[in-house]
Order: structure tokens, then C-alpha cells, then sequence
């Protein structure tokens, strides 16, 4: 267990000022006048406290593809994001799909303690769309599994989706959906739309989205069962889930930093960075994203941090893979998306980026409020820190950033992960100094 | 210029500039000595990632009648078994002080990529020989070529030095949102001035196409050739894998395409009398074009092949001359 | 010494002399046909041509006179912009086993000459080439020498000897600038 810290000043959720004294893993006080006599402090001034962020959507890529990503240095980039836990999607080598894996993930996890790992189990076996998985097994595991998903693929067949949503009600679990029609995005590159036609790029429609959410949430309340969308990314989409919760269908959705500030006018490059899926879209399709964050039809923001070896996008459009980090850049973005232009508060970034993630993943430990006895996980955000992306200089194995360049408002300063520091900004070493001596 | 890319990046100044060397170019093919010792001690790479012998043998010609150094290089791949990276080769060429890298490749984008990736340090010009479903920039050139000589000449003697395409109404027919020749061949055709008709059925045009409202669209060659008078008339090739079967077919079958898009004896004898016909090749005879058409005096499709020469000339002495080249 | 060297009736009387020398040299107009280096040496030449015509009505202008373009031959295409191609056109008569006199407006280190007997080389063989030019500034780079010269002006290698002509210019004047070195 960590010395116990005082942050004194800080900004709870950007409003009132407060202290914090974090003692044994939990908030004890918000009276510095409390700590212990050992309690190191830091001066919270200037600073915004929130509970500590939960990605819903991470790639680790462990195991299988270390050289892309570790458990190790995804956590490391996480909890510099300001994250205190991930939810690694399954599509690993071997597929997250039996209680072995996901317990091997877990526990790595755990080896590294930077963040909390939450294993997401595969709906099929291997992602193969034919067959459930053993979804009660992982459920049962250590890992505890609560979140389904073939992300990377959808779930296809609607039998099966109509199977897996019935089936996850065993153990109160979600099926989290990649929303993408199979036959309507074969070879598909990019968007499809004006900007797809000019590049000579295979498109990926809106609709290949749309009809799978539409299906879906129709599925979801025929079965009376509850379905997670996965990377939103179109205005129908939008409409669709405003539909679906409108009926009382029980759907959440999350949505993308890059789907919230970038469209695919960026492909003209032809640069791979920007090669990602479900792909970059239009700016009516960005606005309405805001929109819908902003209105809570979109719930949440995860991060879909899919790194890939240089090797991987340091080549030509279509040979490329699809994807991007974003662990580190998540935070900023939605600062200047959304905070900044007014949108949302940091309160709604409390909700979007930590409690709702952690209610749909059944994160106990996660998106708890910034009160005494509560789990000291908790992240510093200094929303005038404003700093320019560079993609190689992330704590991720890999630099396929879209952001390289790009000027961000804010960032996360410190993640504290039941009371121990897990990432530390240069002002605030006095934390660290000492503690691993 | 550094790099010859694409038509939709291309200058109307620099495409007039291109047919006008072009012009030059031909002039001296037409000589008992063909050879020309500009570009000597200068390399050119045929880079191709995808076959196309027509294509490869045009720009060897012109280089070497340039008395360029030719090196063919074919690198198999595609995105399925992906062979050597482009990356890699593009080192392999640098190392090998290729002075210009004719590039043809099966995805899109990779002319460019190779342009601007960094790859090539330097002053290694790149010529786009068809990028994937993008654009074959010298195709597209060799085209407007050919239509200027033959339709913007013979009002005033037969110079067409300086001239674009303005006024003509040019016709592609086929399948347009696949095809690289036509990607080229709009861009290149609106910028000389011409007015661009579209025939296709609706399953083979690009996105946005009819809405953007800058070209004319029929969905049969019937309601084209009814509603324009045609100076000009581009048979584009059906590509046999994009015809039917498994649910992913363009179209329902070869005969309903020939049935609505053939360019015939009956559909040739309502073009105007000047009006001529071209194709890129190969050619599908009997499909998007039967033998009567492809063999009528209006045919300029072998013409359109000698010109390729010249027009590949002209790109590549356009590209290799001048200091900015060897800076 | 900079300014205008040659005014239009000075360039009217050395294009009248040359005219007479080619004759002379020639013992006649029989085979000669001249072809002009591109821009100016093409107005040149067509000055020269009526001006034989006029010694020597036999001569028939419209058959022998041609525009050479030199610039796919030339040797400098690296290190100077690109340059615009022109066109080359033959005189009707052919130029093989005549005798092709080359018209230039300034000579100065040859290698414009060097290119152009190279691109004669690829469209024929003529009986004999010679060279007229405007004007001789000296500085040679290669072994080539004219055989008739409108005036031998001595400049240093800063200067720059300009040819204007009333067909490409508006007006008849040769123009020595610079010097400064």
C-alpha cells in the first residue's frame, strides 16, 4: 500500500474546491487538516479531480501480438491517460474465448498493476461469427467477465445475436456490438462518400452501421435483454439509439475521440494513420456524434486503442491495418470537443469517461464517487496544460497516432489507482521520489 | 513538375503543356531515327506490382527512345498475399539511383504514397501507371490526345499547339466506379473544357457522382446517344470479375450489358459523322464493343496505342528535364 | 560599353551581306536551304531567305527554310528549367545532300551549335552544314566556328548580349547589358 497523499485545492469534478487525503486505497477525508503526518502533498490548485478513468475499448493485443502492445506498456499508456482501468477486447492470439485466456489476461493484469484489467470475453469461438463461446465459463472465471464482444468482427448472424443477447442475461453480462455489416463492406477502405470516390477507395456505407444497430436494438428489446454499441460513428446511428431509447430499449453506446474530431477528408494523404474501423466519417456525422454525446444518447467515450507495429501502417492505403492508439489522447480530445466548446461539463466527462463505462462493464471498484470511503481511484486533470501530440513519444508500443501534431487543451497530470500513483507528471516527482527507494 | 500523379491535380496549363510536348514528341517519331538523346544517363524504373504489358512495353518505348536507361521491375503482390512492401522496394530503387519510378499498382493511393511517403529520398519523380480504382494519369492524356488531334484541328489547318478540348462532348460508357481510366479521364476532360457524359448502370458509378452535377448520367447508351451529340465516344472494358455470380454481380449478365451499353452497328450509325470511337484496350469484342465499331474508320483505337508513346514521352521529359529534377 | 550595339538598319545591312556571302561562298542558291534555331534565328532565317530571293529570284523561300528545335539535343537540360519544346519543321525540298545553313541570332559557346548538328544528324544527311548568326560574342567551349557573321561583338563572359527582332519583340535592336563583374 502507498504512503498516504494529500492533494490540497483541487477542483472535484470542476466545481467546488476541495481536498483529498487518500489513505489505505480509499478517500478518506476531504480535509487536508486530516492527513497522516506522513501524507506527501500536492498542490491540487488549478486542478480538475475525477473519478478514475474507464476505457470500455482498448486493444492490448497480448497475447500474440507483443510486438504491437503488452499488458505492460498498454496499462502504462492507460493509466497516463489518466484511466485506472481497461476493458482489453478479445480479439488477441489466441481469441479471449475460454476461462484460461481471459484469466491469463487478468492476472498479467493484475502482475502489472497500473490499471485494473477487465477481460472482454468473444461472443463466438475465435471470432468466427458460428459458434457461442463459453461465455458462462469466462463469467464464472477469476476474471469475472461481464463484457461479451467479437469486436473487429460483428456478430453477424442474427440468430446468433438473438442467442448470445439471451444468454449474457445469466450473469447480468452485455453484448457489446461491432456494428458492420459483412457482405455491404467487403474490401471496404474508407467511408463511403464523395471523398471515397475522388481516392478511388472501397467504401465502407453508413448503412453497413445503421441496419445492424437498427437489428439489434430490435433484438435487444424482443429478448428484453441489453446491448452495448461499439464505436458509433454515423448521424443514422445516432438516430437510431435516440429511437431505441426513446421505446426503453435498454441500449448504451459509446463513441470515438478520432469519430469526434476527424473526418475522412483526412484520407486524402492516403496516409494509413488515418485508416480506421468503423472509418473516419463526414462532419455532419461528427456533429451529430457531439450532438448525441451531449444529449446522453451516446453514453459513453472509449478509446478503440488499437495499436499496430509501424510495419503495419508505414505502407500503402489498402495493404495498411486498420486502427489507432489513443489512450493518452482520449482525454484532451473530449476536453476540446466537448468541454471546450461548451458542451459538456466535467461532471458529463465524470459520467462519459468513468462512472457510465464502469456501470456497463459492472466495474465495481470503478466510477465510484469523489467521496470519503470511496476506492481512491481517482485522476488529475490540468485543463490548461495544453500540449501537441507526438505519436513516438507515447508510453504505447506503438506511434499510429492520427493526432501527431495536433494541439490539445488539457491532460491528464496524475492517475492514482486505489491511492498509489500510477503515472505522474514531471511537477509532481515528489510523489514518486523516495517511494521506490 | 516531380511527379505526375493524377488529372485531378493537373493544371490546365500543365495538361496543355504535356499534349503540346506530346505533339513534338510524335513529330519526331515519324522520322526515319526515332532515338532522341535527351534523357540519356538518366534510369527508369517500370515498377509493377500489377501485370499489365501493354502498359509496361508503352512507357519502355518512351523511355528508351529517349535513350533512358529502362529497368522493369515486377514486384507480385496484392492485399491478400502482400510480397514484398512497397516501402522496400522503394529503397531498393533508390539504391539503384532511379531517376523516375513508372509505378503501377493494385491499390490506390500508392503512387502518391510512394511520392510523398519519404521513402524516396530526393529527386526521384514518380509517374502514376494506374493505381488501383484511382487514376491512370498518361491513359487520360493519351485520350485527350488522340481527341485533339482529330476533332480540334481540322477548323484551322491542323494546329492544335495550345488548345484544350473546349466545346467537345465526350461520352464514357462502362463501368465507371472501377475503372482508373475514367477516374482520369473525367478530371482531365472537365478541365480541357470538354462536357463529360456518363453511361453505366447505376450499380457501377461512383458515389455522388449524379449529385455533384458535373457530369451528364444515362443509365443506357441508348438515352446518351439520344439526348447528346457526340464528338466522342470512350468504350470502357468490363472487367470479366465484375459481371456476375454469388450475389456480387454488377450487372445481371453479359448479354443484358451488351443489350444496354454495346456500342454496335446500329447505336454507331447515330453518332455524328465526325464522332470517333476509343477504348483503352484490351478489348472485349462482342461485349462492350463489337467488332463492326472496333474496326470502322471511326475507330482511333490503334492510334490511341502510338500515342501513348508520345504522351509517356513527353511525361517523362517533362519530369527528368530541367533543375529542379536534379536538385 | 553597354546599350543598344545595333540598331535596326545595322541589322538590316549585316542580314543583307550575309545574304550575299552565302550566295558567293555557295557560287549560288542551288541545294541551299536554311533552317532557323528557334526563337529568333527562325525570323532570321526568313529575313535571309527574302533577302536571297530578292538577289536571286530563282530562289524559292517557301521550300527552303525550316525551324530546327535543338532543345531534346542539348546538354544543360539538368541544370536549367525545363524548357518548352519546340517545334521542328524541314523545308519542303528535304534537307538531305543540300546544303543546310544553320541561322542563330547570338553564338556564343557553341553547344547550342554542337546540339544542333546532332539533331540534323537524326533527320537526314545534308551535303554540307554552315552557320549564320546575328552575332559573335566570343567565348567558345567548343571547336566550332561560324561561317558568316552579322557583327563580332567582344563582351566579357558577365555580360548578356540580347537580340531583339520587330516578329518577336516589337523591334529591331541588339542589346548589350551587365558587365559588372
Amino acid at each position: 500500500m502507498s504512503a498516504p497523499i494529500v492533494i490540497t485545492n483541487v477542483s472535484l469534478y470542476g466545481d467546488t474546491p476541495s481536498d483529498l487525503v487518500l489513505v489505505d486505497g480509499q478517500i478518506a477525508s476531504l480535509d487536508a487538516a486530516d492527513a497522516p503526518a506522513d501524507a506527501r502533498t500536492i498542490d491540487g490548485s488549478g486542478l480538475v479531480a475525477l473519478p478514475g478513468l474507464v476505457d470500455l475499448h482498448t486493444h492490448l493485443r497480448e497475447p500474440g501480438r507483443e510486438d504491437a502492445e503488452t499488458i505492460e506498456t498498454g496499462s502504462r499508456s492507460a493509466a497516463r491517460g489518466g484511466f485506472t482501468a481497461v476493458h482489453a477486447m478479445a480479439n488477441t492470439t489466441p481469441t479471449a474465448d475460454t476461462a484460461g485466456v481471459v484469466e491469463l489476461v487478468a492476472s498479467r493484469g493484475r502482475e502489472v498493476g497500473l490499471v485494473d484489467v477487465y477481460p472482454v470475453g468473444a461472443v463466438t469461438v475465435g471470432l468466427n461469427g458460428t459458434q457461442l463461446s463459453e461465455m458462462g465459463a469466462m463469467a464464472n472465471s477469476r476474471a469475472q467477465v461481464r463484457v461479451f464482444s467479437d469486436d473487429g468482427k460483428c456478430v453477424h448472424d442474427p440468430l446468433l445475436m438473438r442467442r448470445a443477447l439471451e444468454y449474457v442475461k445469466t450473469f447480468d453480462g452485455v453484448v457489446a456490438q461491432h456494428a458492420q455489416e459483412p457482405r455491404l463492406t467487403e474490401g471496404s477502405q474508407m467511408h463511403e462518400g464523395l471523398v471515397s470516390a475522388e481516392l478511388g477507395l472501397a467504401g465502407w456505407p453508413a448503412v453497413a452501421e445503421e441496419s445492424i444497430i437498427a437489428r439489434d436494438v430490435l433484438l435487444a428489446e424482443h429478448v428484453g435483454s441489453r446491448v452495448h454499441i461499439c464505436h458509433l460513428s454515423t448521424a443514422g446511428s445516432v438516430e437510431i439509439v435516440r429511437w431505441a431509447k426513446s421505446r426503453g430499449i435498454q441500449v448504451t453506446a459509446e463513441a470515438m475521440p478520432h469519430h469526434l474530431l476527424l473526418t475522412d477528408e483526412s484520407a486524402r494523404g492516403y496516409d494509413p494513420r488515418f485508416k480506421v474501423n468503423p472509418p473516419l466519417r463526414t462532419q455532419e456525422d461528427v456533429d451529430a456524434l457531439r450532438a448525441g454525446l451531449e444529449d446522453g444518447t451516446i453514453d459513453i467515450v472509449a478509446t478503440d486503442h488499437a495499436p499496430h507495429p509501424d510495419e503495419d501502417k508505414d505502407c500503402e492505403w489498402g495493404a495498411a491495418a486498420f486502427g489507432m492508439i489513443g489512450l493518452e489522447t482520449a482525454l484532451g480530445i473530449v476536453q476540446k470537443t466537448m468541454v471546450d466548446t461548451g458542451r459538456l461539463t466535467w461532471r458529463d466527462v465524470a459520467r462519459i469517461l468513468s462512472e457510465t463505462p464502469a456501470s456497463i462493464g459492472r466495474d465495481e471498484a470503478h466510477g465510484r464517487p469523489l467521496a470519503v470511503g470511496e476506492p481512491a481511484n481517482v485522476t488529475l486533470v490540468d485543463p490548461a496544460d495544453a500540449w501537441t501530440v507526438e505519436p513516438a513519444a507515447t508510453d504505447s508500443r506503438s506511434n499510429n497516432s492520427p493526432f501527431g501534431g495536433i494541439e490539445l487543451p488539457g491532460r491528464a497530470v496524475a492517475t492514482f489507482l486505489r491511492g498509489t500513483p500510477t503515472y505522474v507528471d514531471d511537477r509532481f516527482t515528489a510523489l514518486t521520489e523516495g517511494a521506490s527507494a | 513538375m516531380k511527379h505526375l500523379l493524377g488529372t485531378d491535380g493537373l493544371s490546365r496549363e500543365d495538361a496543355v503543356l504535356i499534349l503540346d510536348t506530346a505533339g513534338q514528341m510524335a513529330a519526331t517519331q515519324e522520322r526515319e531515327i526515332r532515338k532522341l538523346p535527351t534523357l540519356r544517363g538518366r534510369t527508369v524504373v517500370n515498377l509493377f506490382f500489377e501485370d499489365s504489358t501493354r502498359t509496361r512495353i508503352s512507357f519502355e518505348a518512351a523511355a528508351k527512345r529517349l535513350s533512358a536507361d529502362v529497368i522493369n521491375f515486377s514486384a507480385k503482390g496484392s492485399s491478400l498475399s502482400k510480397g514484398e512492401s512497397l516501402k522496400d522496394t522503394a529503397l531498393t530503387l533508390q539504391a539503384m539511383g532511379a531517376d523516375a519510378v513508372v509505378v503501377r499498382h493494385w491499390a490506390s493511393g500508392a503512387a502518391q504514397r510512394l511520392a510523398e511517403s519519404g521513402w524516396l529520398h530526393g529527386s526521384v519523380s514518380v509517374l502514376n501507371a494506374g493505381d488501383g480504382t484511382h487514376q491512370h494519369p498518361t491513359q487520360a492524356l493519351l485520350d485527350a490526345f488522340t481527341m485533339r488531334r482529330h476533332l480540334m484541328g481540322a477548323a484551322v489547318g491542323d494546329d492544335v499547339t495550345g488548345k484544350g478540348l473546349d466545346g467537345l462532348t465526350v461520352a464514357l460508357v462502362g463501368d465507371i466506379l472501377h475503372s482508373r481510366v475514367a477516374g482520369s479521364n473525367i478530371a482531365l476532360l472537365r478541365t480541357l473544357g470538354a462536357n463529360v457524359v456518363v453511361v453505366a448502370p447505376p450499380t457501377l458509378l461512383p458515389y455522388g457522382l449524379e449529385e455533384r452535377g458535373e457530369v451528364a448520367v444515362h443509365y443506357t447508351l441508348d438515352d446518351a446517344l439520344e439526348a447528346h451529340d457526340l464528338d466522342a465516344i470512350m468504350m470502357l472494358r468490363v472487367q470479366r470479375e465484375r459481371m456476375t455470380g454469388g450475389g456480387s454481380g454488377f450487372f445481371p449478365s453479359p448479354e443484358e450489358y451488351t443489350r444496354l451499353f454495346g456500342l454496335d452497328r446500329a447505336r454507331m450509325d447515330r453518332l455524328t459523322d465526325h464522332a470517333i470511337i476509343l477504348h483503352p484496350g484490351p478489348m472485349n469484342r462482342g461485349l462492350e464493343i463489337s467488332a463492326e465499331a472496333a474496326d470502322s474508320p471511326r475507330s482511333v483505337i490503334v492510334e490511341q496505342v502510338s500515342n501513348g508513346v508520345a504522351v509517356r514521352m513527353a511525361a517523362l521529359y517533362l519530369l527528368l528535364s530541367g533543375e529542379e529534377a536534379s536538385a | 560599353m553597354t546599350g543598344t550595339i545595333l540598331g535596326a538598319p545595322d541589322i538590316g545591312r549585316a542580314l543583307t551581306r550575309i545574304a550575299h556571302e552565302i550566295l558567293e561562298r555557295n557560287e549560288g542558291h542551288e541545294d541551299i536551304v536554311l533552317l532557323g534555331i528557334p526563337t529568333r534565328g527562325v525570323p532570321l532565317a526568313q529575313r535571309l531567305a527574302a533577302n536571297l530571293a530578292e538577289v536571286e529570284p530563282g530562289f524559292d523561300a517557301t521550300q527552303r527554310i525550316g525551324a530546327l528545335d535543338i532543345t531534346m539535343y542539348r546538354d544543360d537540360l539538368r541544370s536549367q528549367p525545363t524548357r518548352t519544346i519546340g517545334a521542328t519543321t524541314l523545308p519542303s525540298v528535304g534537307i538531305d545532300g543540300k546544303v543546310v545553313v544553320l541561322v542563330d541570332d547570338v553564338f556564343h559557346t557553341g553547344r547550342t551549335i554542337r546540339a544542333a548538328l546532332d539533331a540534323i544528324k537524326d533527320e537526314g544527311r545534308p551535303r554540307a552544314v554552315q552557320l549564320a548568326v546575328l552575332v559573335d560574342r566570343g567565348h567558345r567551349e567548343l571547336p566550332i566556328r561560324a561561317d558568316f557573321v552579322g557583327k563580332n561583338i567582344p563582351t566579357s563572359r558577365t555580360e548578356r548580349v540580347d537580340v531583339h527582332l520587330a516578329e518577336t519583340d516589337g523591334e529591331d535592336a541588339v542589346i548589350l547589358t551587365g558587365g559588372h563583374a
